[in-house]
């Protein structure tokens, strides 16, 4: 159980599909023009990534290695489908507004991403929690950019109007495109800074900067004290120390 | 670690001149002075007090920014207050201050911080301000109002096919942003600029060359002194040309990349006026053209004395 809970927790925060890993760039950015697109974005990707997630582990034994790309595309694309005919049936707005990207879920990375990596190679229960968590991550980031788009855009939430047009004047540059890269790159610098305040554990990465591919951590994640418990800042402070000492030395 | 305390790293060129750049902004601002005072004479006193919140919200963000990042403070070179005043004089003097101090804290921060700061921005701070306005709140950025009279400015009349008074254009007497309506005090900056040397003729020169050569083909009243006059006279493209388009940030250093640079602005502005939806077009004329600096950079490389020439 434990485990589950592991893959809910690195899905939505550790390894957050919008925030984090940046994928899924395409429906991040044209579906979020308001918290309910972006909600119903995130709830139909999360679906199909929990089937497509338990489909291709209970797959995965089947699957030659050779053809996995083309095998992992017709369960997606499969899946896709359903959703696509269940939102035309049940819920024809959400439909009529999210158009064409809900076909695009087929060719979402986060999908391709978790079935190559995780669904290919683990049981059916952590496949399906490891899906369930990553969508959910990707419709909690979605929801979050579509309200504070649809708020300063618009004045409203889930369609509903807060800020009346008499106190408040709509700056609509936030619901075109140009809105949806400033909200995301300022909601992605906070939680960056909300992490970073939290002090992660620094030896969590493994200290191996030479063959490290996070160019944006900088060295700060190394931590030279050998001790886990020390927060980035002071490990940062040691780190430096020790290069301008051997620095000196030299 | 050793190279940082040795020796001061700064970005190049790395001449030694007596003007810095807090100087040549500095001189920037003095040429603004009459276009500025000529919008506050012609829009009155809410022109002044737009002009003066959206540069004292220019300074502040920068100073404010740079505190929380602990970086070095540089308000002192002038380039905020020359952002933020340039902003001004782009916006109609009816908008509420709250937009323009919003314009500015983005200008500042969005387009020039976030980007690096000083010489590090891609485009004009100002003019990505402007369009940032215009996109989000189109109805009042294009709302203009003279005399009491609200209307459309010159332009919008000539784009429409109506007659337009070019001389009242020349002096300034009419609808448009604070800064732009005045010829005479825009070209009041721009020699004493030019006198100083610090701008030069080649990028405004090819740009309203080629703009004049394009609505000359394109504009459908072939070689028409009128007509053409009123066009040069009549929108942002003299404020834009002389003030906005020389920035050296975001233009290119090469000669002949300066050259092809007001070629691309000439044309690109005619199309947009001519061809596009709205009336006016010198500043997404101007942004898209920054887009453009680093591209015209790369072909435009000079080759170096000796590299080259016959095998």
């Amino acid at each position: 159980m434990n485990k589950c809970l592991e893959r809910l927790y690195n899905g939505i925060i550790k390894e957050n599909p919008t925030f984090v890993l940046v994928l899924g760039m395409c429906p991040t950015l044209a579906v979020t023009t308001s918290a309910i697109n972006g909600l119903g974005m995130g709830l139909s990707t999360t679906a199909v990534l929990v089937m497509s997630n338990m489909m291709i582990s209970m797959l995965r034994k089947i699957i030659p290695d050779s053809v996995r790309m083309p095998a992992f595309i017709v369960v997606v694309a499969s899946f896709v489908t359903i959703v696509q005919f269940l939102l035309e049936g049940f819920v024809p707005s959400l439909y009529a507004s999210l158009g064409l990207y809900i076909p695009l879920i087929v060719v979402n990375c986060i999908i391709l991403g978790r079935a190559e990596s995780y669904a290919s190679k683990n049981p059916v229960i952590p496949s399906f929690f490891d899906g369930l968590g990553m969508g959910l991550g990707f419709t909690v980031s979605l929801t979050c950019i579509g309200m504070v788009r649809e708020l300063l855009g618009s004045g409203a939430l889930f369609g509903i109007q807060i800020l009346p047009e008499s106190i408040y004047t709509p700056i609509t540059i936030f619901v075109l495109a140009p809105g949806a890269f400033f909200v995301l790159s300022f909601l992605t610098a906070l939680q960056n800074k909300v992490k970073m305040k939290k002090g992660k554990k620094i030896t969590e990465c493994g200290a191996d900067c030479a063959s490290c591919g996070n160019k944006s951590c900088a060295g700060h994640f190394f931590n030279m004290t050998g001790d886990p418990s020390v927060s980035i800042e002071e490990a940062a402070k040691t780190a430096e120390k020790k290069t301008t000492d051997s620095a000196n030395k030299e | 670690m050793r190279v940082k305390e040795n020796s001061n790293i700064s970005a190049s060129p790395h001449i030694r001149e007596r003007l810095n750049s807090g100087d040549i902004m500095l001189m920037v601002v003095i040429a603004l002075l009459p276009a500025t005072g000529f919008g506050i004479y012609n829009f009155g006193s809410q022109a002044l007090v737009l002009v003066l919140a959206t540069t004292v919200t220019a300074v502040l963000s920068e100073y404010i920014y740079e505190k929380l990042m602990h970086k070095p403070i540089t308000i002192r070179d002038f380039s905020a207050m020359v952002t933020g005043l340039l902003l001004a004089l782009n916006l109609p003097p009816t908008l509420p201050v709250w937009m323009g101090m919003l314009g500015a804290v983005f200008a500042i921060i969005v387009v020039k911080q976030l980007f690096g700061g000083l010489g590090q921005n891609f485009m004009n701070p100002a003019l990505g301000a402007r369009c940032f306005l215009l996109i989000s709140f189109t109805g009042k950025m294009t709302y203009f109002v003279y005399d009491g009279v609200t209307g459309a400015t010159p332009l919008a009349d000539l784009k429409a096919g109506e007659s337009v008074d070019t001389m009242s254009m020349l002096l300034g007497t009419i609808r448009g942003t604070i800064g732009e309506t005045s010829v005479i005090a825009i070209m009041v900056g721009a020699i004493f600029l030019l006198l100083l040397g610090i701008i030069d003729l080649r990028i405004p020169g090819t740009y309203l060359l080629s703009f004049v050569i394009f609505i000359t083909i394109f504009g459908g009243h072939g070689f028409d002194p009128q007509f053409i006059t009123a066009h040069l006279c009549g929108g942002g493209i003299m404020l834009g040309a002389w003030f906005m388009a020389t920035d050296y940030v975001t233009s290119p250093i090469t000669k002949t990349g300066q050259i092809v640079y007001g070629i691309c602005l000439g044309v690109l502005t005619g199309l947009f006026r001519l061809f596009g939806g709205s009336a006016e077009g010198v500043s997404y004329a101007i942004i898209f053209s920054n887009l453009l600096v680093p591209l015209i950079e790369r072909v435009t490389l000079p080759k170096p004395f000796g590299k080259g020439g016959e095998k």
